[in-house]
């Protein structure tokens, strides 16, 4: 069984499984997005245009970037609640920062990454420290950052006019700064997670981490780096949102760590750990954001809109089941 | 003599083909053995048997009638139980509880715990576990007394088939002969018993009749009495080999590691040895006897109370807080429990086994070579002749004996100077284990220091310079190469059970506790 032959082809089939199992392992996705436009475009008038798929492009990006952090908190089989809050309170931060202290836009920006990881210290760091699971922690943020939200902002929206709004309305060979901005995060999400060591650790600590202890290894200072790294996304999404809307609304990012789990889920991530492609994330969140503008344009009702979104979510996940039951057997 | 189960023309495909055309028949009343190489396919068989998985071809007959189980619970109700090569017991659960889970006696679904205590503290006894109490989760146990526990289960059914895969690769003698005992009273009973162990000597005491499996085939089936030992390892591999291996101690007299009255109550008390470089220090002791906990403690695994640990000639200790601090010294620990503690199961093989050291195959800032990783999984996949389609196959598709390799081959990759083998040949077939007692030897040739706890005294006896033996928590004696034998180092693995009475006998991991001194070994006696 083990002759040189066999070692040798052994070496054939090596580590680059090469771009045709990297599109195989997408193609569902790519199938499921062209289908739904497919779909709406056929059943409305106006779904098919340039600007509606500018829209589209113009409100996904923070779900993006958000959902990019969600993946690696997952893989590691916790899970971050305070996304959204986090995100208010990154805006909060930001406008207060402009508006109320006068701080250069830019110091402001960097002022809310800081802050973002701050609450992604606080969740890593006391959820490692008293073994708390992050489902709890996260829970107490999402209260704790809301309210800081609000603190911060008084309970007004700021309005801060123009001066980060270039962010949003730039655009680079007609594609918006922001949407390029969460591509570039997915794509380095991904290269991150599939080939560096960090990666490989965070892959084996959602898989086995008394394992990856007894490897030698100190999972702790791994674990709070991801948090924080969800912290600082949700900032960086709440910097886009906020130059969006050229306000800090403290109610911003309210339930959007809902939205950010399931999106995340359609892309195949496990919540028992250990498995989670960020690229499948994002197809997740583009799903979600066509399904949600078809139906828009199709008419329906908002009460129908979320119970449709409901179904696909929960047929997402078992199709996916099925894939891997059948990628398991060939 | 009428068969109960036959199994005709059985296939079964993964990716490549693992069993082709078996016939296969159990008389009643016999105890037939299974034997083969690590991947021969025998665990494949018998999960078909017993419902786990589904064959690709071929039928199944049990008593005259088709025989096709969907499921385990299905093939238990037709009477076949199995205690499976991995530990499936549920951690979080008492020790009663998982004794009786398929039938915990409940009045309107409330536990009846009383009763289930009263009968699990009955079954702990017919098994030679006595100190367990019932009332204790059963992750707090080591993996020999947990599989003893699944032997209990098992055996307290009255069911006429029962097979069982590799039950003593994690037990010493003493639980080998009870577990033998018990076989022989089912056997007697007119049950039938499918036995697959790599101890070819127990399979001569205790089976009728011996199928080989190679590569997925069947090789024959024999009675025990007509085929000696080796003719058995000659069918197994296809080809004669030599078994024995010798030890030329070449330990220098530089020391490695040395343990100054380690203690950490109740698993082991004043423990204190020294580990010279180029030296195969064994460990020797009963299930439960502390040594484990006691690697564990050295690892930084489990924080010990009090002792010292020295490492090479320094007068200054060393304090390993964490395993992370240990391998950083130079010390691994390959652990018991592969399944828990030691593999990424759902992994693949390269991933396992770069884990310990993958700066060695990133670059500074830590971007994975992953045709590096590759070809260094595949160099050690090699040198330990693991047995598997390609480094990317994932690790739970492997054969027991070869996760064990993996495990192995983890900690080859580290390189570390000092290699604690806490029972690393459990499950190996007897052609690897010699390949890797030769592992072991080329690496005390190349000065690194070995423990190596074990539960096989032969094993120990053939390979070590010296053996410690543990009793009860502490170190009972060790002895040199040529002082010892085998009854010599029984009598020092029973010592602190016999002179300490005092212990209370429901909790034995309280025996750390009392306060005897080290026992000579040659004033206690067996009596
Ligand atoms: N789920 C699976 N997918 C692919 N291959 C598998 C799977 N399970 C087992 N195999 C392969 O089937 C072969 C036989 O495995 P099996 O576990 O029956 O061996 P075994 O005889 O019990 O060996 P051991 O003595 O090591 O326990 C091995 O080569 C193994 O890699
Ligand atoms: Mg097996």
């Amino acid at each position: 069984m083990n002759n040189p032959e066999d070692r040798s082809k052994r070496k054939q089939g090596s580590a680059q499984g090469g771009l045709n199992a990297v599109l195989a392992d997408y193609a569902g996705m790519l199938v499921a997005v062209a289908a739904l436009i497919t779909l709406f475009s056929l059943t409305t008038e106006h779904f098919f245009s340039p600007e509606n798929f500018r829209t589209i492009a113009n409100q996904i990006p923070a779900a993006i970037i958000v959902a990019t952090g969600m993946t690696f908190v997952l893989i590691i089989a916790g899970i971050d609640l305070s996304v959204g809050s986090v995100l208010g309170f990154c805006g909060a931060v930001l406008g207060a920062a402009i508006v109320n202290w006068n701080v250069h836009p830019l110091l402001a920006v960097l002022l809310t990454c800081v802050a973002g990881m701050a609450c992604g210290v606080f969740n890593g760091w006391v959820s490692n420290k008293w073994s708390v699971p992050s489902f709890i922690v996260t829970l107490g943020m999402l209260e704790i950052a809301r309210g800081g939200a609000h603190l911060v902002t008084r309970s007004q929206t700021q309005y801060i006019g123009s001066a980060i709004g270039g962010l949003a309305d730039a655009s680079v060979a007609g594609i918006s700064l922001p949407f390029i901005i969460a591509l570039v995060i997915v794509a380095a999400g991904q290269l991150v997670l599939s080939r560096t060591v960090f990666g490989r650790y965070l892959i084996a600590i959602g898989t086995n981490e008394e394992a990856v202890r007894l490897s030698g290894i100190d999972p702790r200072p791994i674990k709070v780096l991801v948090f924080v790294i969800s912290g600082l996304l949700a900032a960086v999404a709440a910097v886009i949102d906020t130059s969006r809307y050229q306000s800090a609304n403290p109610n911003a990012g309210d339930g959007f760590e809902l939205q950010a789990i399931a999106a995340v889920v359609i892309g195949g991530t496990s919540l028992m750990g250990g498995r989670g492609p960020v690229v499948r994330s994002f197809f997740g969140v583009l799903i979600i954001a066509v399904l949600n503008a078809g139906l828009a344009s199709l008419g329906v009702k908002d009460e129908y809109k979320r119970l449709i979104t409901g179904l696909v979510i929960v047929a997402a996940v078992v199709l996916d089941q099925y894939r891997q039951r059948f990628t398991a057997k060939s | 003599m009428d068969s109960l189960l036959s199994v005709s023309n059985i296939c079964k495909t993964y990716a490549v083909q693992v069993l082709s055309n078996v016939d296969f028949s159990l008389r009643r009343g016999e105890v037939h053995a299974l034997v083969g190489e690590n991947g021969a396919g025998k665990s494949t068989l018998v999960k078909i048997i017993s419902g786990l998985i589904r064959q690709s071809a071929g039928s199944m007959e049990l008593n005259g009638r088709p025989f096709a189980p969907g499921s385990r619970m299905d093939a238990e109700q037709c009477g076949i139980r199995t205690v499976l090569q991995e530990l499936n017991l549920i951690g979080n659960l008492t020790v009663a509880e998982n004794l009786f889970f398929t039938g915990i006696p409940n009045r309107f679904g409330l536990i009846r715990y009383h009763e289930l205590n009263k009968a699990a503290a009955v079954l702990l006894d017919r098994f030679g576990l006595t100190g367990v109490n019932p009332r204790m989760k059963v992750s707090a146990l080591g993996i020999g007394r947990q599989q003893l526990l699944e032997i209990a289960a098992a055996m307290s059914c009255e069911s006429p088939i029962l097979i069982m895969d590799e039950p003593t690769a994690a037990l010493m003698d003493p639980e080998v002969e009870l577990l033998f005992k018990h076989i022989k009273e089912k056997r007697d009973n007119g049950s039938s018993v499918i036995y697959i162990s790599h101890r070819i000597e127990e399979i001569k005491r205790i089976a009728d009749r011996i199928t080989i499996l190679r590569d997925g085939c069947i090789v024959g089936t024999y009675n025990a009495a007509d085929i000696g030992n080796d003719e058995i390892i000659n069918q197994m591999v296809g080809r004669s080999m030599d078994q024995v291996v010798e030890r030329r101690s070449q330990a220098s007299a530089r020391i490695a590691l040395k343990a100054k009255g380690l203690t950490r109550r109740p698993f082991f008390h004043d423990v204190s040895f020294e580990l010279r470089k180029g030296e195969i220090l064994g460990f020797a002791g009963l299930m439960g006897s502390g040594r484990t906990e006691t690697m564990r403690g050295i690892f930084g695994a489990d924080r010990f109370e009090s002792g010292e640990i020295y490492l090479d000639d320094s007068q200054q200790p060393v304090s390993i807080k964490s395993p992370r601090h240990a391998v950083r010294n130079g010390i691994a620990l390959l652990t018991e429990d592969r399944k828990e503690q030691g593999l990424f199961l759902p992994l693949s093989l390269r991933e396992n086994i770069t884990i310990t050291n993958i700066g060695a195959v990133a670059s500074r800032i830590g971007w994975i070579n992953h045709e590096h990783e590759h070809a260094e999984a595949d160099d050690w996949i090699g040198k330990l002749d693991l047995r598997c389609r390609s480094p990317e196959q994932k690790a739970v598709e492997l054969s027991g004996g070869n996760q064990q390799k993996l495990v192995i081959a983890k900690w080859m990759f580290r390189d570390c100077r000092i290699l604690i083998f806490d029972e690393p040949t459990r499950g190996i077939d007897v052609g690897a284990k010699v390949e890797i007692y030769k592992l072991l030897n080329n690496l005390s040739e190349r000065g690194k220091a070995i423990i190596m706890v074990s539960s096989e005294l032969n094993e120990l006896m053939a390979l070590c310079d010296r053996i410690a033996v543990m009793s009860a928590g502490k170190l009972a004696g060790v002895f040199d190469r040529g002082s010892w034998s085998q009854e010599i180092l029984m009598e020092a693995a029973f010592s602190e059970y016999l002179t300490g009475e005092r212990r209370n006998p429901q909790s034995p991991l309280d025996e750390g506790k009392d306060e005897t001194g080290p026992v000579n070994h040659e004033t206690s006696n067996l009596s």
